[in-house]
């Protein structure tokens, strides 16, 4: 067991060997490993952001969909209103409309009673004539009588 | 068995005995032909079993941590990438536990020394005559040596100048990083002036003189000792006969397993632990 210049060359190894790790191994390899532990830092920060963001999406939407159902709410409320009043209206104009046409109506019976009337005198007045003429067996001077009988007429 | 059956003892000496390159006595360089050889060929001398497999290994790690580094990316990773990044991670999380202050180089040099010794701890998974025999295969075709001269200890760690050599870079940092942060007069004040005064200075810097050298020593002999020991004994069971040897060395493999990877934990935490009291002020 001699120890001779060995000692020396190992050392001078040695030192190559550590001066090369340092300069061309190390410092890649541990920049690799500070840049991923890095990103998978901002991949978990990324994760929580987003939970986060859906949580108030979440929140948003939820309220969105309950001020939207208020406001359908109030629609067909509105709607429904509309209705009610257009019945109403409806109603209203019928029975305005059913008043007049009945009015209508009765003024037009009422002439129709007048001209029928007018008619049945005129026919009363020849009818008269006729018995008249049976009666006293000749014929009658219309001109000389039909004044008694239109007054008779219009006694009916 | 080794070559040409030779007895225990001289297969564990062969088995133990590094490839060393240096100067003879006489003035001719060569590669020593046995432990004498070696011992006289004194400080300058190298060991071109140990230099071969630990560089290998550490630019295996860097080739294949390069490989992955160039490629990486923020996105899912997969595959070579996977595993880059949990020995970064795990590496970086071991740092960041002790060591609070700024400072660039500490954590990729635990990662150096983890894999780096890792790697080479588990050379010691490997059965213990595959590669001294492909060496000595290589050695005797091709360089046409005589086998008893081709001595390989592919484990780099079970080799006191691998380990020392860390240490004493870790070592050097450590002053050096002392110095930085509290300056000389603050290192020289944490060696002198405690735990008892400025009365008690002699015995204050041999206390923590110790203190000091016991960090490099302990470190290197830790691994060494561990290591060795655990070599030693895969080797001591490859001496039985062939049918009973899994029988131990499976067991001791598995239980080595965790050894390995222990004591280059080990190894990195203490380093980190070091450098982080060097960077303290008192």
């Amino acid at each position: 067991m001699n120890l001779n210049l060995t000692l020396l060359g190992q050392a001078i190894s040695f030192a190559i060997f550590v001066w090369f790790c340092m300069k061309y191994v190390w410092p890649p390899v541990i920049a690799a490993l500070e840049e991923r532990s890095k990103k998978i830092a901002d991949g978990l920060e990324a994760a929580n952001r987003a939970s986060r963001d859906l949580e108030l999406a979440q929140e948003q939407a939820t309220q969105t969909l309950r001020e939207s159902k208020d406001q359908a709410a109030e629609i067909i409320e509105q709607a429904n209103k509309r209705a009610n009043q257009i019945i109403d209206e409806a109603n209203e104009q019928v029975i305005a409309d059913g008043k007049r046409l009945r009015e209508a109506a009765q003024v037009e019976i009422e002439q129709d009673i007048l001209r029928a009337k007018e008619a049945l005198r005129s026919q009363v007045s020849v009818l008269a004539f006729a018995g008249a003429e049976k009666i006293l067996g000749a014929t009658i001077d219309e001109k000389a009588h039909s004044e008694i009988v239109e007054q008779l007429a219009k006694e009916l | 068995m080794g070559i040409e059956s030779p007895t225990a003892s001289a297969y564990i000496k062969h088995h133990l005995q590094n490839l060393t390159f240096g100067q003879h006595p006489d003035g001719t360089l060569g590669l020593a032909h046995n432990a004498k050889e070696a011992a006289e060929m004194g400080f300058w001398a190298i060991h071109l079993d140990t230099m071969a497999v630990s560089i290998a290994l550490g630019v295996l790690f860097l080739w294949l941590f390069r490989k992955a580094a160039k490629k990486v990316s923020s996105d899912t990773p997969s595959g070579l990438q996977n595993f880059v990044e949990l020995m970064v991670e795990f590496v970086d999380g071991s740092v960041k536990e002790t060591f609070h202050g700024k400072n660039k180089l500490i954590a990729p040099l635990a990662l150096t020394i983890f894999v780096w010794v890792f790697l080479m701890n588990a050379m010691d998974l490997v059965p213990v005559d595959f590669l001294p025999a492909l060496a000595s295969f290589i050695g005797v075709n091709i360089f046409g040596a005589d086998p008893h001269h081709v001595y390989f200890k592919f484990v780099p760690t079970t080799d006191l100048n691998a380990t020392l050599g860390m240490s004493l870079s870790v070592f050097a940092l450590i002053v050096y990083y002392s110095i930085k942060v509290k300056g000389v007069s603050g290192f020289v004040g944490e060696l002198t002036l405690q735990p008892f005064g400025k009365w008690m200075i002699p015995f204050n810097l041999l206390l923590e003189g110790v203190g000091l050298l016991a960090k490099p020593v302990s470190l290197a002999l830790r691994l060494f000792g561990n290591l060795y020991a655990g070599e030693l004994i895969f080797i001591l069971i490859a001496i039985l006969p062939w049918g009973l040897q899994w029988a131990l060395s499976v067991p001791w493999a598995i239980f080595h397993i965790l050894v390995i990877v222990l004591q280059a934990f080990i190894f990195m935490m203490l380093t980190i632990v070091y450098l982080s009291m060097a960077h303290e002020d008192h």
